[in-house]
């Protein structure tokens, strides 16, 4: 036992050296108890992105496939389609898609990367329920041939997926992330780059 | 039996506990029915604790299992009705007893110097309640249950570019799952209660650290040497009170009030039992019907509304048109009653002795969160959209005029001593 006097500026450093490296290992030790509640490995691979060949898709035609547990089209839009935006527009709630209801490069009258290809969720904004796609026949309005009808409650949208005015439905239809890998490929559920 | 108790005395301080905190803890002789919150919050508690425990011993934490293993216990397990009816029945109770105490505290000035930390103490544990109510809500994976958690965590989303990661990251998914629904069970059954244990443990302790308030707002420690012994309260306190105070107008906790919460409690319990026996659902505001029926992703019920006990708040959200200035004030709803204690700045307490004006303001407070209340069940029509506008405005109205006037506010003479 030594009565030497106290070092107060070993002491200050010895506590300060202490409680950083103490800190940081708390904060180290934080880490996986926070990343635990990041999704799986099985629940990301349930949501990963999913690719589709769309060569074979004839043009009026609906692919449909799974993405997150909902259904997703894909449509190739004829030029007639596309063509009846021009008079839609008018006639739905939110024809410059204000709503983030889709990705950027989906903010347009299409409401897609390339206006013959359309890619959306296929679940009603409503309540849930899945549209159909009528190719023809859709309305009685002059030259809107083609749409997307919710038998559950009456809810209309456009070819784009635009919701009409005066029906249930709140928002447009979902457009997911997605991008053309190639020519004839394209993947849902993720943006170009971002993979 | 003495020896014994000496024993353990000399190495876990049993005996000075109890009378420092129960037999010889001086309460003010003038409490009345809305002192009696307190101890009723504290037995239901209890209550959700036991039940909650033994429902875990049948309940079934997967997505697939979780809404029929309730109606097994509905069912088939021996009594596993009343102890879920219990539980559910406990946990709108929670809300009711907390509810009244806080008003209480308003009412009597209970949050004033020195009781701000003890009403911040309070406010974390209505905090941590809410959230657990929330978590608790979804366990029986109904259809309210999976779509209110739906609508309530998609409010994080609304936090600019973090919301998104930040819903995910919550439910451990992209979109509410079994994952969610596991670790909300983890939170409810152990996180949470834990929490809620020490919070409740700390605000006692800060309780009897600063002394119970009254409803005549006056003090009943006076300073030490300042009152002649024929006027002190005639019962024999623990020192650790009398050595700094004289003591006046104050009884024992018990025999005197453990006997009058007593009696309050058998008061309490024949509502608790009218409910759990004849109404449990309480016509669908304790437990909606929608959750009678099992989670489906697929399909949204007709109507969304929270539980009653959270109407107030949904109201202010769905009050305010922009969805992230919505939660903001949502949140805020909640702030500005931490800040209670500092926003009033009237040195008296009870609202017997306060301005006109103060009392009209309180009614306000109280009308605006009934209304809110009622608005927040409703489905959103504009007429009611309106009113929920108008009285999200008087409830914010409150606590900005509270501080305004409450500096220069002409109160009534304030008496030294309690009164009958």
């Amino acid at each position: 036992m030594s009565n030497a006097p106290v070092d107060k500026g070993r002491r200050r450093f010895l506590t300060v050296a202490t409680s950083v490296v103490g800190g940081a290992g708390a904060v180290a030790a934080a880490v996986p108890f926070i990343a635990s509640w990041n999704p799986s490995a099985r629940a990301r691979i349930a949501g990963a992105p999913v690719e589709m060949k769309i060569d074979k898709i004839e043009p009026g035609q609906l692919v449909r496939s799974e993405w997150r547990g909902s259904p997703v089209w894909v449509i190739r839009r004829t030029p007639a389609m596309v063509e009846q935006l021009n008079l839609t527009d008018d006639r739905v709630r939110d024809p410059n898609s204000d709503q983030p209801q889709q990705p950027e490069y989906a903010k347009n009258q299409h409401r897609s990367i390339d206006p013959e290809w359309f890619v959306a969720v296929g679940i009603c904004t409503h309540l849930g329920c899945s549209p159909q796609f009528l190719p023809r026949n859709f309305t009685n309005m002059d030259g809107i041939e083609s749409g997307f009808f919710c038998p559950c409650h009456g809810s209309r949208f456009d070819i784009a997926g635009r919701v009409f005015q005066g029906v249930p439905a709140p928002t447009n239809l979902v457009v997911p992330p997605h991008y053309f890998v190639d020519e004839s490929t394209i993947l849902i559920g993720v943006d170009e780059g971002a993979a | 039996m003495s020896r014994l108790m000496n024993w353990i005395d000399k190495r876990l301080p049993v005996s000075n506990s109890l009378k420092l905190h129960v037999t010889q803890y001086p309460a003010p002789k003038n409490f009345n029915f809305w002192y009696l919150m307190g101890s009723l919050a504290l037995v239901v508690l209890v209550n959700q604790i036991v039940t909650g425990i033994w429902l875990t011993m049948n309940y079934d934490t997967s997505a697939t299992g979780a809404f029929a293993s309730i109606e097994y216990i509905m069912r088939d397990v021996e009594y596993g009705w009343l102890l879920r009816y219990m539980h559910s029945t406990g946990a709108s109770f929670f809300f009711i007893v907390v509810y009244l105490h806080m008003f209480r505290g308003l009412m009597y000035g209970s949050y004033q110097k020195p009781r701000e930390l003890l009403w911040v103490f309070g406010m974390l544990i209505f905090l941590v309640l809410m959230a657990e109510a929330f978590m608790g809500y979804m366990l029986p994976w109904g259809q309210m249950s999976f779509w209110g958690a739906q609508v309530i965590i998609s409010l994080f989303g609304a936090i600019p570019y973090v919301g998104d990661a930040l819903t995910t990251w919550i439910r451990g998914d992209y979109v509410i799952s079994g994952a969610t629904l596991n670790r909300f069970f983890a939170l409810h059954v152990i996180a949470l209660p834990l929490v809620l244990v020490i919070l409740v443990f700390l605000h006692i302790i800060a309780l009897h650290e600063v002394g119970s308030n009254n409803p005549d707002g006056v003090d009943t420690k006076k300073p030490k040497g300042t009152v002649p012994d024929e006027e002190k309260a005639p019962f024999e306190f623990h020192e650790r009170y009398t050595n700094k105070y004289d003591i006046v107008d104050s009884v024992p906790f018990h025999p005197y009030y453990t006997v009058k919460d007593i009696v309050g409690l058998a008061g309490f319990l024949i509502l608790f039992a009218l409910v759990l026996f004849f109404e449990p659902t309480m016509g669908g505001q304790f437990l909606e019907s929608p959750n009678f029926e099992a989670a489906d992703p697929m399909r949204t019920p007709e109507h969304i509304a929270p539980v009653w006990y959270f109407t107030p708040f949904y109201a202010i959200l769905a009050a305010v048109p922009n969805a992230v200035l919505g939660v903001v004030m949502m949140f805020l709803a909640i702030v500005v009653l931490f800040l209670v204690p500092w926003l009033d700045r009237s040195t008296v307490r009870s609202v017997r002795y306060r301005s006109g004006f103060h009392k009209a303001n309180l009614a306000l407070l109280v009308v605006s969160f009934v209304i809110l209340g009622f608005v927040g069940a409703l489905p959103p029509t504009e007429f009611w959209t309106v009113v929920g506008r108008i009285f999200t405005f008087t409830y914010f109205a409150f606590f900005v005029l509270l501080f305004i006037y409450s500096k220069n506010e002409k109160t009534k003479p304030v008496p030294e001593r309690v009164t009958k």
